[in-house]
């Protein structure tokens, strides 16, 4: 292990045994967490949520394209996140790379795997025309824990999306589509004004770490830096788990497992509290 | 081309401003907790957030300069910051426009002293309306200040144009796809040095004249919005001599 991580794992793991965390937290809780809606006026959707000093910004834009064929009823959703060099000394401009790459992807599971978007309504002729949604997460601060900070932004991004369905570039793209595809008429008729995307109750994910047998939930920069294994929990309103995720070389018992789903159950309560509130719910 | 909105009316703008009015501009400063210096930016529907990193070792090292420091400003535009989803990445636009920023920033840094340094410079476009340049300069000039870089002064920028055979300051959305010329300036408020000169369309010797006046009449204007957030987060202005 490199000079500092070293020093700063001596540090933590000795506030540890004496019951503390380096921020003043219990090892339960969260930092404070702030959700701001609205904040892009050039996106479909836009959601800030702050972790702590974690800074995330979500940007759903809307367009029209082909369905993928094995799902031909569908509209498209795809999940891009950027860890972009304003965010921390460590992170490099050029093409995504692996961290940014399971970042978009561990967001996107959570939203399509639990169903949240109704994407069978995005259909607007079947097998040639859909909705796509387009999921834009930007790391703006990076003091840990990104994964549960930008499934939050999306979320709370797509809890007030509107479809521009009137917006002059979509009437003028649907007229010219309804020459080819007649039947869009019933599709129009039934979608007059721009609508929120059809979305079901959210699950919310919780990110634990452990280092030194200790389990911190929402692990700060240096936490996570130390951190042996980590564990995301998404859980829904009914405190049911509905994806986990294990990451790092470590290992956990079925002790700790059960104590950090019933911490993320409980946080998962308060944090969708929070979601709802911030986007008018 | 003749444009089918009308860009003047009563001699006021589509938005309402006079011809040599500025869109409203907002400024923060020290937004971020990791960059050593940051400032978030509202310029009409702009919305820029910068952060600097650095002096620190350049890397890959053959872009060391053993004399002096290099400056990397990097203006990038967020997927979802305009109209039609951008996709994410630089293109040939924002390659170009990270290097003119990135040379005129250089010139107000004191580059000698960090030879083989780096200081790097992230510009993100959030939200983005005619003019992202011109607030990018002037929030990444901002940031340095908050990251304590030795500056001459603190560069800044703003944009004239020509609108329906008139010369108006800071094009606006609509002003900037249909108006005759755009001139985006950035200067050293002090010595009045130009820093970055672009101009694109059609102008007169004349007109570009009373253009870039005016263009550098708004520059002191916001450079006087500038010096003010950053005396409102680190107090007051060093007694003049």
């Amino acid at each position: 292990m490199p000079i500092t991580p070293s020093i700063k794992r001596d540090y933590l793991v000795n506030l540890a045994k004496q019951g503390k965390r380096a921020d003043g937290r219990e090892f339960n809780e969260y930092r404070k967490i702030e959700i701001e809606t609205g904040v892009i006026s050039k996106a479909e959707g836009s959601a800030k949520v702050k972790i702590g000093n974690t800074q995330v910004l979500a940007g759903i834009k809307m367009d029209i394209g082909e369905p993928y064929p094995d799902t031909p009823n569908e509209g498209v959703m795809m999940t891009a996140a950027e860890l972009i060099p304003l965010a921390s000394p460590d992170f490099e401009a050029g093409p995504p790379d692996k961290k940014s790459i399971e970042l978009a992807r561990v967001v996107d599971r959570g939203i399509r795997e639990s169903k949240i978007v109704d994407v069978e309504k995005l259909c607007i002729v079947p097998r040639e025309k859909v909705w796509m949604i387009f999921i834009d997460i930007h790391i703006l601060d990076y003091d840990g824990n990104l994964f549960d900070a930008a499934s939050l932004a999306a979320l709370a991004a797509l809890e007030t999306t509107k479809v521009p369905i009137e917006s002059e570039r979509f009437k003028s793209l649907l007229k010219k589509l309804q020459e080819k595809f007649p039947t869009i008429e019933k599709y129009l008729n039934d979608h007059p004004k721009d609508f929120s995307l059809p979305l079901s109750e959210p699950p919310i994910s919780c990110t634990s770490v452990k280092f030194n047998d200790v389990i911190a939930m929402d692990p700060s920069l240096d936490e996570e830096e130390i951190a042996e294994t980590r564990l995301t929990v998404a859980t829904d309103k009914n405190g049911h788990i509905r994806a986990m995720q294990k990451g790092l070389s470590g290992s956990f018992t079925k002790e700790e497992i059960k104590k950090v789903i019933k911490a993320s159950i409980d946080n998962g309560k308060k944090i969708r509290e929070k979601l709802y509130k911030s986007v008018g719910k | 081309m003749k444009p089918e909105v009308k860009l003047f009316e009563n001699g006021k703008r589509l938005d309402g401003r006079k011809p040599h009015d500025l869109r409203k501009i907002k400024i923060e400063v020290g937004v971020l907790h990791r960059a050593e210096g940051s400032c978030y930016l509202e310029w009409g529907g702009n919305k820029v957030i910068a952060a600097v990193y650095g002096p620190r070792e350049a890397v890959p090292r053959h872009t060391q300069n053993p004399l002096k420091a290099i400056v990397n400003a990097r203006y990038n535009m967020a997927a979802f910051s305009v109209d039609d989803r951008k996709r994410p990445g630089p293109d040939r636009r924002s390659t170009e426009i990270s290097k003119v920023i990135s040379e005129a920033l250089a010139h107000v840094i004191l580059v000698e002293r960090f030879p083989r340094a780096s200081i790097d410079v992230s510009i993100e476009i959030l939200d983005a309306e005619a003019g992202t340049r011109c607030a990018g300069i002037t929030a990444a000039a901002i940031a340095l200040v908050d990251a304590g870089i030795p500056m001459k002064d603190i560069p800044v920028a703003c944009a004239a144009g020509k609108i329906e055979g008139q010369i108006v300051l800071d094009l606006g959305k609509e002003e900037d796809n249909l108006g005759d010329a755009d001139l985006p300036v950035a200067i050293s408020p002090r010595t009045g040095e130009v820093l970055l000169l672009q101009m694109d369309g059609h102008l007169t010797q004349e007109e570009f004249e009373k253009a870039f006046d005016l263009a550098v009449k708004g520059c002191h204007t916001v450079s006087e919005l500038q010096k003010k957030a950053i005396l409102e987060k680190y107090g007051s202005m060093p007694e003049a001599e």
